[in-house]
């Protein structure tokens, strides 16, 4: 007993946040469902959550939303990989050559915060209505916090160990492989969360505006149809997979960056 | 009597300031002969590491030469391994991989490197920790990894700056003893920075004591304990006569190192 007492109270330690965090949403959705149903909340505005959660089966029977959900993540991992390369391609050049740096990092960083999805209709001209003009918007507006934080991972790197590198005579390259891009990694990897971020609300929003690909138009669709409890269904479906999303990347990069 | 391994001759630096033109180091001259551990003591200010960046090759800037076995050296040299003050160990590379970082350079299988990193790191007492991330570590064994990483390049001339500074006494002498065994054990050439009188004396063949800027070299003290020594030492007379005649040389230094300090910030307070 004395032994399992603590370990009980440990285990109930460790679930408790994310049981507070259930209970919360639970409450929430109660009173919704109360306040609904009593009138205070019209039903042509807010359906009552047990009518959205009814409506997911049909997502799924209907709606072909697995389908949609691979198109979107598709799009999505496509935009990742394609701000990996460039953003930190672009990172290094800016921190490798400063006239560049000092000349355009004010520029990228007004960038990341202006509103890029109202040019989609020049994205439009240019790729057409297809997947592309959704990467494309993807990837500009996640880009800049990539280059930004591999520019902030590549200069804080600590002179100490630059000055390691050094004294066992590396070369520049080396210098720059063993020692400065390691360095940077955890400003690297929390560039490329931001921008994955910037990029899932992009995809989906893009989606939503051009009525093309996945969960986006999907939204769009019910929302025309005014399947009121649909629609909001299919929001919350987005919800849940952007926390997964994020989830699943904070696991990625703790397998690929296991220290500290 | 041996060849000097190291000799620096007519050290000088100077430093350009937003107050003027500062000399850091002028006229240092000294030599090491192989095996032996020499400690650099001086007050704060008095260019003590300046003079381990010039002797590590990594300051290009200043007169006077270096010389390695009697090679002239202008940058960082394979036979100079540097222990810096800060916490320098790689925190993406677990211990047995920091450690095997000099050897990786030199293409060595890694295999081979592995067991080679493995010796230092059990040499440095750390074997148990190989897995381990230098997050993962205390301040002193994160030292231990940077002193074995060093070690592992197999340097003729171990330098060292301040490396136990950010330590608290205990763990200090501590390591104080594991650097003297490992010396001993190596017939390791070491050169020591460092402000600490007993750390100086308790590892030292012989000790230079510079003065507060310019800093130059005030008096060398061979100390004459016996060896081989732990910390143990401390509590000798000997030893307490060697801490005392060395305060004695310091403490003019370091009352101008102070008072400097003061005008300095009077200074600016009124500007």
């Amino acid at each position: 007993m004395n032994a399992t007492a603590p370990a009980r109270r440990f285990a109930l330690a460790e679930i408790a946040p994310a049981a507070t965090g259930l209970g919360c949403a639970v409450l929430f959705f109660c009173i919704m469902e109360a306040l609904i149903r009593t009138g205070a909340i019209s039903q042509f505005v807010v359906p009552p959550p047990s009518q959205v959660l009814g409506a997911f089966g049909r997502l799924f029977s209907e709606e072909h939303i697995v389908r949609r959900f691979f198109l979107t993540i598709g799009e999505c991992l496509t935009t990742g990989v394609m701000i990996a390369v460039f953003g930190v391609a672009g990172g290094v050049l800016l921190h490798r050559y400063k006239l560049l740096q000092q000349a355009v990092e004010t520029w990228v960083a007004a960038l990341a915060a202006a509103p890029v999805v109202l040019a989609y209709p020049l994205f439009m001209v240019i790729f057409g209505r297809n997947a592309w003009t959704i990467i494309m918007m993807g990837f500009v507006a996640a880009l800049p916090p990539v280059i930004l934080k591999t520019i902030e991972g590549l200069s804080g790197t600590r002179k100490v160990l630059v000055n390691v590198g050094r004294s066992f005579n590396l070369s520049a390259s080396q210098q720059f492989w063993k020692i400065m891009l390691p360095a940077s990694l955890p400003a690297i990897f929390t560039g490329i969360r931001l921008g994955l971020i910037f990029a899932l609300i992009n995809v989906v929003g893009v989606e939503f505006l051009i009525n093309y690909g996945g969960l986006g138009q999907l939204i769009n669709d019910l929302a025309e149809r005014y399947d009121l409890p649909g629609t909001y269904a299919a929001i919350c479906f987005v919800i849940l997979v952007s926390v997964v999303f994020f989830m699943t990347l904070e696991k990625i990069e703790r397998w690929l960056r296991p220290f500290k | 009597m041996d060849t000097p391994i190291l000799v620096a001759d007519k050290l000088a630096v100077r430093f350009e300031t937003a107050q003027g033109p500062v000399v850091a180091v002028d006229d240092v001259s000294f030599s090491v002969r192989p095996g032996e551990f020499l400690s650099i003591i001086g007050p704060s200010g008095c260019g003590k590491s300046t003079v381990f960046n010039v002797i590590g090759g990594l300051l290009a800037r200043h007169d006077g030469t270096v010389k390695v076995a009697g090679e002239l050296i202008d940058g960082p040299h394979r036979s100079i391994g540097m222990v810096f003050q800060e916490e320098s160990t790689f925190p993406w590379r677990n211990v047995v991989d920091n450690v095997a970082f000099p050897l990786e350079l030199t293409g060595m299988a890694k295999a081979k490197r592995i067991e080679r990193a493995h010796h230092f790191i059990r040499m440095v007492g750390l074997d148990g920790f190989e897995k381990r991330y230098p997050g993962e570590l205390s301040g002193g064994m994160r030292q231990r990894v940077s002193l074995a990483r060093t070690l592992a390049s197999e340097p003729k001339i171990l330098l060292m700056d301040e490396p136990f500074a950010a330590l608290d006494e205990q763990t200090r002498l501590l390591l104080g003893d594991k650097v003297l065994q490992i010396q001993q054990q190596l017939q390791q050439t070491t050169l020591l920075i460092t402000h600490n009188i007993t750390e100086a004396v308790q590892m030292s063949d012989r000790i230079l004591v510079m003065t507060y800027r310019p800093g130059r070299v005030k008096r060398i003290v061979e100390i004459d304990l016996p060896r081989p020594r732990t910390s143990d030492i401390v509590g000798s007379e000997a030893f307490g006569r060697y801490v005392a005649r060395i305060w004695s040389d310091l403490r003019e230094e370091a009352s101008l190192g102070m008072k400097d300090e003061e005008d300095h910030m009077l200074h600016e307070a009124a500007s």
